[in-house]
C-alpha cells in the first residue's frame, strides 16, 4: 500500500524559516544539535490544532504559517524602538531591552544592576563554547510544539542569576519590542532566584510605531529558590494585528512565594501559557491574569499549576473583559500529585461580556490524585449589571465612565494583589488606558 | 416658574400603565412629601424623573428649570442637579466608596465646567460630611456599600447628596430599613441640606418619617395619580383614615 504524506502549508513555511535562520542562531556543537532536535519535534507536531491543551485556540488556523525571522534591527529601527521603550518603562525598573529578538545594550540599564544580580545575554552564553553546561538552556522540557519551536529558533534573551539572600530593590524589566512587519522573533530567558532572595521581574511586549502583522514567541524559565520571593508580571500589548505566543515554566522551591500576574490587552491572536510546579513543601502561589479584548482579537490565557509536594497553596484569579467581536479563553488546570497532601488550591475564572458578539470560553480543570486536599474552582460569564450602571449614571457618570468604573471594579480583585505597589499602579494605568480607548 | 413641573404624565413598563396622568409642581425651597400605598407608582415617578431606562412615557412632560428633562440622559439630569437617593442602594465590590465619590463629584464638576477638586480638598470635604452623618472613615475605604447595614447604606446616600449639592433631591423610601436612631441621623442630614435654592421630594408610605422631616406640601398618591394635596395636617388625616379613602377618588 502506498502512503502519501502531505505537508501542511505551515510545515513547509517553517522548514524554510529554520533553514533560512541557520546562521542567525547562536550556539554550535551540542547547542546546534539540541536546536535541530527541537525543531524536529516541532515539525512532527506542527502548529497546535485539535489538541486538548489548545482546545479553543486553533493556532494552525489562526496563525497560518511561521513568518521569516526578523532581520537584526538597523539604526532607524532602534530609534523607533527607543520611543516604545520609553512609554513602556516601569518606574525605577532596570530595563533589559530586546529589539526584534536582539539584545540592545544601549537601550538597557545593565550598568545599574544591583549587587548580587548577574545578567548575561542568551546569545553570549550560548556562544561561549567553554561552558557546555549552557547547552541545557535550549532544552525543551515539555512536548508543547510552540516551546520546541522557541528552543530551536531563539535568537537572544537573558540569563539572570540572583544570589542567595539578595533582596533586589528595583524591578528588573525585560522589554520586548518588535519594529518590523510580517516577521517573527523568538526570545528565551532564564531567571534563577537564589535561596531566600527577593526580586520582581516584569516582562513587557510592545511594538514600535508602524510595526504590523508580526509574530512573537517568547519563553521564560524561572527557578525560585527555597524561601525566595518572586513577583513576576507580564504585560502583553503587542500591535493590534500581531500574533503573540509566550510560555513560562516556573519551579517554586520550599517555603518560597511566587506572585504572578499576567495581562494581555492587544494583539490579534495571543496565547500565554504558564506552567508552574510547586516543587518544595510549604510554597505559595498567587497567579492572577487579565484578558482585555476588543475588535476580533483572540486572547488565550492558560495556566497549569502542578502541586508536586504536600502543604502548598495556590490561588488563581482570572478575569476577562471582552468587547465587540473579541474572544477570550481562560483555561486553568490544577494537578495534585499522589502524596501532595494538604494541598490548598483554588481557581476562579470570570468573564465580562460587553457586547452580544463577545465570546468567552472558561475551562477550569482539577486533576486530584491525593485524598487529603482542599481544591475548588468557579467560573462565571455575564454582562454588566444594568442596575449598577444606572446607579452610577444617576450620580452623573457618562455611560462610558460608568462602564469603566465597573470594569475597573471587576478587574480590581485580580490587580489588587500585585506587589510592589508601583507595579500595581502601572497596571491600573494600562487598564484605564484600554478603557479610554473603547468606542 | 416651578423648579420641577410634571404635566399629565403617563408611564408604563412592559405594557402596563403605572402613572396615569400625574401632575406635580415643586418650587425651589420647598419640601414635598409623596405618600401612598405600595404599588401606587411612587417609585416609578422617582425613576422616571431620574432617567432610569425601561419605562415608556406615552404622554406628558417633565420640565426642570423649564427644560425638557425626558430628552436628557440620566447622567445629564444628574449633572443638571437632579439627585435620587435610592430605596435600594447598589453594592459595587472592587470600587471603594472614596473612589466612587470622587468619580461622581468630578463628573458633575466637569459637566458644569467647574474645576475638579484637588485630592486634599476632596478628602477634607468628604471627612467633614461623613463625620456629620456618623459615617466612620473606615467605611469609605471599603467597596461601595459592600457589607454596609441598611442604615449605613442610607447614610451613604445622604453623604452623596451633601457632596453633590443637587437642586432637586428625590428621597425614595429613605426611611425603609432604618431603626429610630438611624432615622434620626438620616433625617438630620436631610434637614441640614434644606435651603431656599433646593427642593426635595420625600417618598414614603409611613407617616413617621414626616415627624423628622416636616414637609411644606403633602401629596397622596394612588393608582398612578396625585389624589389629594395639602399641608402637613394631611398627614394626620392619613394617620386617622388610611389610604383607602383615596383609592376610588377622582
Amino acid at each position: 500500500m502506498k502512503q502519501v504524506v502531505t505537508k501542511t502549508a505551515a510545515g513547509r513555511a517553517t522548514d524554510n524559516v529554520f533553514a533560512a535562520a541557520h546562521g542567525r542562531l547562536p550556539g554550535s556543537g551540542l547547542v546546534a544539535h539540541i536546536r535541530a532536535r527541537a525543531f524536529e519535534a516541532y515539525e512532527r507536531a506542527g502548529l497546535p490544532q485539535r489538541i486538548e491543551a489548545w482546545k479553543y485556540t486553533d493556532l494552525r488556523a489562526l496563525m497560518g504559517a511561521v513568518l521569516p525571522l526578523a532581520p537584526r534591527p538597523d539604526a532607524a529601527a532602534l530609534v523607533r524602538a527607543a520611543a516604545s521603550v520609553k512609554q513602556t518603562a516601569v518606574d525605577r525598573a532596570v530595563k533589559l531591552v530586546l529589539v526584534d529578538g536582539v539584545f540592545v545594550p544601549e537601550l538597557s540599564d545593565v550598568d545599574s544592576l544591583e549587587d548580587g544580580v548577574a545578567v548575561r545575554s542568551l546569545r553570549e552564553v550560548l556562544e561561549d563554547t567553554t561552558d557546555s553546561a549552557m547547552a541545557g538552556l535550549v532544552l525543551s522540557t515539555t512536548t508543547d510544539a510552540v516551546i520546541s519551536l522557541n528552543a530551536a529558533m531563539a535568537t537572544d534573551g537573558f540569563v539572570i542569576t540572583i544570589a542567595d539572600g539578595e533582596a533586589v530593590k528595583r524591578p528588573i524589566q525585560i522589554v520586548h519590542v518588535t519594529t518590523g512587519s510580517l516577521v517573527s522573533n523568538f526570545t528565551r530567558s532564564y531567571l534563577q532566584l537564589g535561596q531566600g532572595a527577593h526580586a520582581a521581574l516584569v516582562e513587557s511586549f510592545v511594538s514600535a510605531e508602524g510595526a504590523s502583522g508580526y509574530q512573537t514567541n517568547d519563553a521564560t524559565i524561572a527557578l525560585v529558590g527555597d524561601e525566595a520571593n518572586l513577583s513576576h508580571i507580564r504585560l502583553a500589548a503587542d500591535a493590534a494585528d500581531a500574533v503573540h505566543i509566550s510560555s513560562s515554566i516556573i519551579a517554586v522551591g520550599a517555603k518560597a512565594k511566587l506572585d504572578f500576574f499576567s495581562m494581555t490587552c492587544s494583539g490579534s491572536v495571543s496565547r500565554y501559557q504558564g506552567f508552574v510546579t510547586l516543587t518544595g513543601e510549604g510554597s505559595k502561589l498567587s497567579a492572577n491574569a487579565v484578558n482585555l479584548i476588543r475588535h476580533k482579537q483572540h486572547v488565550d490565557t492558560t495556566m497549569v499549576v502542578d502541586h508536586a509536594v504536600p502543604h502548598c497553596t495556590s490561588r488563581e484569579k482570572f478575569r476577562a473583559v471582552i468587547d465587540e467581536c473579541g474572544r477570550s479563553v481562560l483555561q486553568g488546570r490544577i494537578v495534585v500529585r499522589p502524596g501532595a497532601q494538604k494541598t490548598d488550591a483554588t481557581l476562579t475564572t470570570r468573564a465580562l461580556l460587553l457586547s452580544d458578539e463577545a465570546r468567552a470560553d472558561n475551562k477550569p480543570e482539577l486533576e486530584i490524585l491525593a485524598d487529603d486536599v482542599t481544591c475548588g474552582h468557579g467560573s462565571t460569564s455575564g454582562a454588566l449589571d444594568g442596575a449598577l450602571v444606572f446607579y452610577l449614571r444617576a450620580r452623573g457618570l457618562s455611560e462610558k465612565d460608568a462602564q469603566a468604573l465597573l470594569i475597573g471594579a471587576f478587574l480590581g480583585e485580580a490587580i489588587e494583589e500585585i506587589v510592589p505597589e508601583s507595579l500595581r499602579d502601572f497596571v491600573t494605568a494600562q487598564t484605564e488606558h484600554w478603557m479610554q480607548a473603547r468606542r | 416658574m416651578a423648579l420641577l413641573e410634571v404635566r399629565d404624565l403617563h408611564v408604563g413598563i412592559e405594557g402596563c400603565e403605572i402613572l396615569r396622568g400625574l401632575d406635580l409642581a415643586v418650587n425651589a425651597g420647598e419640601v414635598h412629601a409623596i405618600m401612598g400605598p405600595n404599588g401606587s407608582g411612587k417609585s416609578t415617578l422617582s425613576h422616571v424623573i431620574s432617567g432610569k431606562p425601561g419605562y415608556q412615557v406615552s404622554a406628558g412632560q417633565i420640565l426642570f428649570n423649564g427644560e425638557d428633562l425626558l430628552a436628557m440622559e440620566a447622567s445629564e439630569r444628574a449633572t443638571r442637579g437632579v439627585f435620587l437617593a435610592f430605596q435600594y442602594p447598589v453594592e459595587i465590590p472592587g470600587a471603594t466608596t472614596m473612589n466612587f465619590l470622587r468619580a461622581a463629584l468630578n463628573a458633575q464638576r466637569k459637566a458644569r465646567a467647574q474645576t475638579e477638586f484637588s485630592t486634599p480638598d476632596f478628602i477634607k470635604r468628604v471627612r467633614e460630611v461623613a463625620n456629620s452623618l456618623n459615617i466612620p472613615q473606615g467605611m469609605l475605604k471599603r467597596g461601595l456599600n459592600v457589607g454596609f447595614s441598611g442604615g449605613e447604606k442610607k447614610r451613604n446616600e445622604i453623604l452623596q447628596m451633601a457632596l453633590l449639592e443637587p437642586s432637586l433631591c428625590i428621597l425614595d423610601e429613605i426611611d425603609s430599613g432604618l431603626d429610630i436612631d438611624a432615622l434620626r441621623i438620616v433625617a438630620g442630614g436631610i434637614n441640614a441640606l434644606r435651603s431656599s435654592e433646593r427642593a426635595m421630594i420625600v417618598i414614603s408610605h409611613y407617616r413617621r418619617l414626616l415627624d423628622y422631616i416636616v414637609p411644606d406640601v403633602i401629596h397622596v398618591m394612588s393608582k398612578g395619580q396625585i389624589r389629594k394635596s395639602g399641608g402637613k395636617e394631611l398627614a394626620l388625616e392619613l394617620e386617622a383614615c388610611g389610604y383607602a379613602q383615596f383609592e376610588d377618588a377622582a
